[in-house]
């Protein structure tokens, strides 16, 4: 019989303990897959975040150490420097890469650190419960901005890969979504360069990928998606902000 | 023997420079010793000051709180160390930078206008090894030999120059 | 034994760490440990696989020393109570993870931003608080530039031996000043480190480097399990040295420069007839407590000198059982008691009764 479809190697039997709708599990599937297509998975180590995904180390199949929050960069930084033939990735949530963390991704970037941040960036504080992310939209309603982002009183979110577009170490800065198949093949294909670049040295790659958080945002998967269309899109415009392996 | 030596001025005159002349004369002499200089913003340009012990007997606190021999480079300095000397002390002083004489009776003071002889010898920066080479001669903290010794430990082989000239500094103060 | 050279305290630790093997250092710059880092990035950059990284913060450094760690490779990281604070988080994460990994406190007076000249007023934090949660580290307190050497191979040895972090809790007159020293190699032992992230290499299961553990059924376990690594440790790596204790009626605690500034005190109160001696702990955690018990039995009183308001006393009255005058000689914000606050104190101790 043949094999028309499998999980990925890099992935274990573990049930993914996220909400009906949200899309991280999509996104460590296309990690997973990247890592399985460059064969890298036997010296792949992965740094597992504050949030939401905490628990990755429980769902990727290959060496993890679990950081503490917004640290993953040093702590990838530290594994990467400690052996060069190890493939670095952290996989981080906003609160954790551009708030309490954003030192760390500044500076990794700046250092030009030849590893890989997966970044989700779904505007709110998922596994807290939702409350304001650095990346909440203006006029977004969550638990701690319960009329809506004032951006006269917390300010503006951050655009993160525009942010670090400006930050010479930085080699790869991608914005992609995973709201409908065509864009889920655009950030598989970005996802697997920021690994690609890792393996040929070419430095600090980050993919930002625009998620939906149904049950914080309250609504059904569905809604979350088309709210992610209209809402978090235009904000934060998909498309590569730096690559410096282009020719 | 345990010789308790506070050597104190301006940064930038080489004070931690010739304790650690001085510490290594000892450690060559197989003495026990310690250096401990004062440190922060005052190496950059205020008061400087460095405690040197050389013993025969193991070294307890490294703090020269009551010397036995005083270097006094600059006024602050003097004023500030003077009363601390123990009684039967040593007291040198840089007589071109300090006006003030020793009022003490019952220590022994000792003067050379170290900084003016560096000038007129072309000797830039070496009145601290002047001072100490008076110092090594009236103390007679360790012998004479051990002084080359020393140097070659603590003047670095890329820079030969300066060990000729460390060593005409010291000279001139152990003849002074 | 190496012909001794004179070395800074600083450097000297330095370069034993070096010897230890140690290829990796990352810090950040503060007054005064700030020569560790200066010595590192000139030596390691030169030795095969050497990473000489300064951070962006001591947060950030702490947990590059977490990312190497967890690679199973001798890391350290240094600096001085300011920045020994904001290390905390990435300590405590060390002490979850059961990461083995050596940390350098040089440090200076406090609290906030303090003074940069010597104090020991860290010491409840190093050996009670470095963090959140039920966690110890090995706390080694060198009184001398030798024992900065000495203590870094016995710091990493401990660390790996145990898996827990080590901490040197020096203070800035060790770290500043020179002596000579003999830098030997010390023992390095290899422990198994099969739980090292090294990458499956397809040959095994993942090792996962983890402080969560959201079922508290579980996380009771691992911290039962990590405080009988405790028990062992206070069982068997008590270090503490004994200054003419032998018929000490009054005994002196003190550690790293207030230990040295007791020693001269003893000398001179002996001259003048009075039986001191001097308990100095070695590590501070895990504390002679012991030692101290015993000596209890045969002296009239206590003294600690300290560089801070009175931390270690309290450790004293514990390991004593109160059953001893246990009198405090401090000096703090940067200052060192001198001799005479020390002769003083044992002054003051004869005159409680009881000392001859």
């Amino acid at each position: 019989m043949a094999v028309v479809f499998e999980k990925p190697k890099a992935l274990t039997d573990a049930v993914l303990h996220y909400c009906p709708g949200c899309t991280h599990g999509i996104i460590h599937r296309l990690v997973a897959e990247a890592i399985d297509e460059l064969g890298i998975g036997g010296r792949t180590i992965g740094v597992a975040s504050v949030g939401c995904s905490v628990m990755t180390y429980n769902y990727f199949n290959c060496d993890m150490v679990q950081a503490a929050h917004g640290r993953a960069p040093a702590v990838a930084t530290g594994v990467k420097r400690s052996d060069s033939n190890n493939i670095v990735f952290t996989y981080q949530g906003d609160g954790d890469l551009a708030a309490i963390g954003t030192a760390e991704t500044v500076h990794s970037a700046a250092r030009g650190e030849n590893i890989t941040i997966i970044f989700v960036n779904n505007a709110i504080y998922g596994m807290t419960g939702g409350q304001m992310a650095p990346t909440t939209l203006p006029g977004q309603v969550t638990q701690t901005s319960p009329y809506g982002r004032d951006v006269e009183k917390v300010g503006y979110p951050l655009k993160v890969c525009e942010m670090l577009s400006q930050v010479d170490g930085a080699t790869y800065l991608e914005r992609v979504a995973v709201n409908n198949v065509k864009n889920i093949k655009v950030a598989k294909a970005a996802i697997k360069k920021a690994f690609q670049n890792q393996v040929e040295g070419k430095g600090f790659s980050l993919v930002e990928v625009l998620s939906t958080c149904p049950t914080n945002w309250g609504m059904t998967p569905e809604n979350a998606i088309h709210w992610l269309e209209e809402n978090m899109m235009p904000y934060y415009p998909l498309g590569v902000y730096k690559d410096k392996t282009a020719k | 023997m345990n010789k308790q030596v506070l050597i104190a001025g301006f940064g930038g005159q080489g004070i931690l420079f010739s304790g650690k002349f001085l510490a290594y004369e000892g450690l060559i002499d197989g003495k026990e010793v310690s250096w401990l200089p004062s440190y922060g913003p005052e190496m950059r340009g205020g008061t400087a000051n460095c405690s040197i012990i050389v013993s025969d007997t193991k070294i307890g606190s490294p703090i020269v709180d009551k010397p036995d021999v005083l270097i006094a480079m600059n006024a602050p300095s003097f004023d500030k160390y003077i009363n601390a000397v123990v009684s039967g002390g040593q007291v040198f002083v840089d007589s071109s930078l300090i006006e003030q004489k020793v009022e003490r009776t019952d220590v022994e003071a000792y003067y050379i206008p170290a900084t003016k002889i560096a000038s007129d010898e072309n000797l830039p920066g070496l009145a601290n090894m002047i001072i100490l080479g008076m110092m090594i001669k009236k103390s007679g903290i360790m012998p004479y030999e051990n002084i080359e010794k020393a140097l070659n430990k603590v003047v670095s082989a890329k820079k030969a120059n300066l060990l000729e000239l460390n060593k005409k500094a010291l000279q001139i103060g152990y003849d002074y | 034994m190496s012909e001794k050279v004179l070395m800074k305290g600083n450097e000297a630790l330095a370069e034993a760490a070096i010897m230890a093997g140690c290829k990796h250092y990352l810090g950040y710059p503060i007054t005064p440990q700030t020569e560790i880092a200066a010595y590192m990035s000139k030596r390691l950059p030169k030795i095969d696989g050497g990473v000489f990284l300064q951070a962006e913060s001591e947060v950030a450094a702490v947990n590059m020393l977490i990312g190497v760690a967890s690679t199973g490779k001798r890391a350290m990281t240094s600096s001085s109570s300011p920045g020994i604070s904001l290390k905390s988080e990435g300590i405590s994460y060390l002490a979850g993870c059961d990461l083995p990994a050596l940390i350098v406190n040089v440090q200076r007076g406090g609290p906030g931003l303090g003074g940069i000249q010597p104090s020991q007023s860290d010491y409840f934090q190093a050996t009670r608080g470095l963090g959140h949660g039920d966690f110890h580290l090995m706390v080694l307190a060198p009184a001398s530039v030798q024992e900065m050497v000495d203590l870094v191979f016995k710091g990493f040895d401990l660390a790996e031996k145990y898996r827990v972090p080590a901490m040197i809790l020096s203070d800035g007159t060790m770290g500043q000043m020179m002596e000579p020293v003999s830098l030997d190699a010390g023992v390095i032992n290899n422990y198994d480190k099969s739980w090292a992230l090294t990458g499956t290499k397809g040959e095994r299961k993942p090792n996962i480097v983890n402080s969560l553990y959201l079922k508290p059924e579980e996380l009771e376990v691992k911290n039962m399990e990590r405080f009988e690594r405790y028990a062992q440790i206070e069982k068997n790596e008590v270090m503490y040295e004994e200054y003419k204790m032998d018929d000490a009626e009054i005994c002196i605690v003190a550690f790293g420069v207030a230990a040295r500034v007791s020693q001269n005190a003893i000398d001179i109160a002996r001259q003048q007839g009075i039986k001191v001696g001097m308990i100095r702990p070695i590590t501070l955690w895990p504390f002679p407590k012991d030692a101290l018990y015993e000596a209890a039995k045969k002296v009239k009183a206590f003294i600690s000198v300290e560089l801070n308001m009175g931390q270690m006393v309290e450790d004293i009255q514990l390991a004593t059982k109160c059953t001893r005058e246990v009198l405090l000689c401090n000096r703090v914000g940067g200052m060192i008691p001198t001799t005479e606050n020390v002769l003083d104190k044992i002054n003051e101790a004869v005159k409680l009764g009881g000392v001859k």
